[in-house]
């Protein structure tokens, strides 16, 4: 009889149980119903189709026909793209490491008990809010080899100042300084987010036993804000490899320095929207995934050996 | 850290180099805004000269003139605020959806989404393009918004959010029979607040400043943004840098000001994203 009763309870909370479930399925389903709509049509159906483009010969007028791998054969054998590869390459792995280091740096100096904080924050922060083809162009004229306010500083030190953008030698190193100056006060502000998260025990312990601020800086602050290191290294290593805006907006089409300095989005964007070669461009893309695809897995493979979690 | 043994001896030191940093952050800024009130003459004069000898606030009405500043301005408001307002919602639907209920195939669900992430925007740029084009809608104003509407990254960010609310709240509304759709809406999107204000800046500051998509799919100089505005001026002015300059801040103006007001949520926002993610 006891049995019975339960067994009746349970049926009747299991029937309560799964039309509750059902409703729960319903309400899921409709709440990410237009997100997912949208992002099936605008990226996953997107990225399949530049996948199938990238082995046609897609033109500017929508018309395609299939070429097999003859895109990746072109670009292997393409010496732009090669040195589009370099260029990207070498900007990233000079830009990505100094702004860090500056950024760390200038975090580490905000975090002590000084005055102007927030003034100081917000200056290192407003090149981050200003739009890149406006920090492009004022860098530009910066820079320019006859009228530029650097070259004529330099020259007061009896420095002859190069034609910036103009030279092969200098132009992409100019550029590096400008990726610099832009994303240095985006970097601080995560390192500042970081240091606030470790623990003040961690310093006067170490005050106690007498360790002096160099001791500190290496043996606490620097292994304990590592996770945050891994994150802003991740992060400034994908969207550095995409660098587009600088390079359009400072490389004039005609300079002489192009060659040297293209990256490898400017010259997807060249091949699909200025050539109409859109089936290569699409290849090039491709290729721009697997690179960055595998720069990452590395980066998360070998991440333990240097990041250390909070104990 | 104690003043003493503060990683350099000395705050007049910390001073003298935070301080130089903050010149070298300012001084292009306020090189561009002495330049954009010059006369070109006084632009290409050797040794350069620092203030104008009159300032020629007329740069800036000839930039107004000569390029339609004014649909720049629409189109990258309306767009902005369009893109803030779609994301916010798909992805905060989405995502309480993701965190707060348990659903077939979600998980597999979640992963596909969370592998655009992974993807560089360039791999679907010809795609959108063409989409846009399909659709009739290249020279438009929703060709600038379309795919913007739809972001893996922000429902990443606040299903982190919502997944920190503890469970037994919406035990609670459940039983006392409200739906899910209550739920999200009447309890939990107040609850995730500084979620959606970090969302909802970050894709302002990204909208506004974005060129490259801009720049592809609108070419009629009445349906670009500003950025893209600016880089079509660039190209009919190569070398006019007082011009160039008074552009140049008509263009930033907008989003400096909106992060000198809201500052603190600017910087907490970034920081949101370094910390959740």
């Amino acid at each position: 009889m006891e049995s019975l009763k339960s067994n009746q309870k349970n049926k009747i909370k299991a029937r309560f149980r799964s039309k509750r479930k059902y409703n729960d399925w319903m309400w899921a389903y409709i709440m990410i119903a237009p997100l997912m709509v949208g992002i099936m049509y605008f990226y996953f159906i997107a990225f399949f189709q530049n996948f199938f483009f990238s082995f046609t010969d897609l033109n500017a007028f929508g018309k395609w026909s299939f070429i097999g791998i003859a895109n990746y054969v072109k670009i292997l054998k393409d010496p732009t793209v090669w040195q589009a590869f370099k260029n990207t390459a070498f900007f990233t792995i000079v830009s990505v490491p100094i702004s860090i280091c500056l950024a760390l740096f200038v975090a580490n100096l905000l975090n002590s008990k000084i005055k102007g904080r927030v003034i100081y924050r917000t200056l290192f922060f407003l090149p981050v809010v200003t739009m890149p083809a406006a920090v492009a162009m004022i860098w530009r004229w910066l820079f320019s080899g006859d009228f530029g306010i650097i070259n004529y500083f330099l020259k007061m030190i009896s420095i002859e100042g190069p034609s910036w953008l103009n030279d092969p030698k200098y132009a992409i190193f100019t550029v590096i300084i400008v990726a610099i100056w832009s994303s240095v006060g985006y970097n601080m502000v995560l390192f500042l987010a970081g240091l606030q998260g470790i623990s003040p025990t961690y310093y006067e312990a170490a005050t106690i036993d007498g360790a002096n601020s160099f001791t500190i800086f290496f043996k606490i602050t620097l292994p304990l804000l590592t996770p945050t290191i891994f994150f802003v290294l991740i992060i400034s290593l994908i969207s550095t490899f995409q660098v587009f805006d600088l390079i359009l907006m400072m490389i004039t089409d005609t300079s002489v320095a192009l060659e040297q300095t293209q990256s490898i989005v400017y010259l997807f964007y060249k091949n699909a929207f200025v050539y109409g070669d859109r089936g290569y461009a699409t290849a090039i893309s491709i290729i721009l995934f697997f690179v960055i695809l595998i720069v990452t897995i590395a980066q998360i493979k070998y991440h333990s050996k240097w990041v250390t979690y909070d104990v | 850290m104690k003043n003493k043994n503060s990683f350099f001896s000395g705050k007049f030191i910390i001073y003298l180099i935070l301080s130089l940093g903050a010149i070298i952050m300012v001084i292009p800024f306020i090189w561009m805004i002495l330049t954009s009130i010059k006369t070109f003459g006084e632009t290409t004069q050797m040794p350069p000269i620092i203030f104008p000898h009159i300032p020629q606030w007329k740069n800036y009405s000839e930039v107004l003139r000569l390029f339609p500043f004014g649909s720049f301005y629409l189109n990258t408001v309306i767009s902005t605020v369009c893109k803030v307002f779609g994301q916010l919602v798909f992805c905060s639907t989405a995502a309480y959806a993701f965190a707060r209920i348990e659903f077939p195939a979600k998980n597999i669900i979640f992963l596909a989404l969370l592998s655009i992430l992974m993807v560089p925007s360039q791999v679907f740029l010809i795609p959108q393009y063409r989409i846009i084009q399909q659709l009739n809608l290249l020279n438009t104003l929703p060709a600038l918004i379309l795919p913007g509407l739809f972001s893996a990254f922000g429902t990443f960010l606040l299903r982190q959010f919502f997944m920190t609310i503890p469970k037994e709240l919406e035990e609670a509304a459940l039983l006392d029979g409200c739906n899910h759709f209550q739920i999200y809406y009447k309890i939990m999107l107040p609850l995730i607040k500084p979620g959606l204000i970090a969302l909802g800046i970050l894709t302002a500051l990204w909208s506004w400043n974005d060129l490259l998509w801009p720049l592809i799919i609108n070419s009629s100089p009445d349906k670009l943004t500003l950025s893209a505005g600016l880089a079509f001026m660039q190209g009919q002015y190569t070398t006019n840098y007082a011009l160039l300059m008074a552009g140049s801040i008509l263009a930033i103006w907008p989003m400096i000001l909106l992060f000198i007001v809201l500052q603190n949520y600017f910087i907490e926002g970034i920081a949101l994203t370094g910390t959740k993610a």
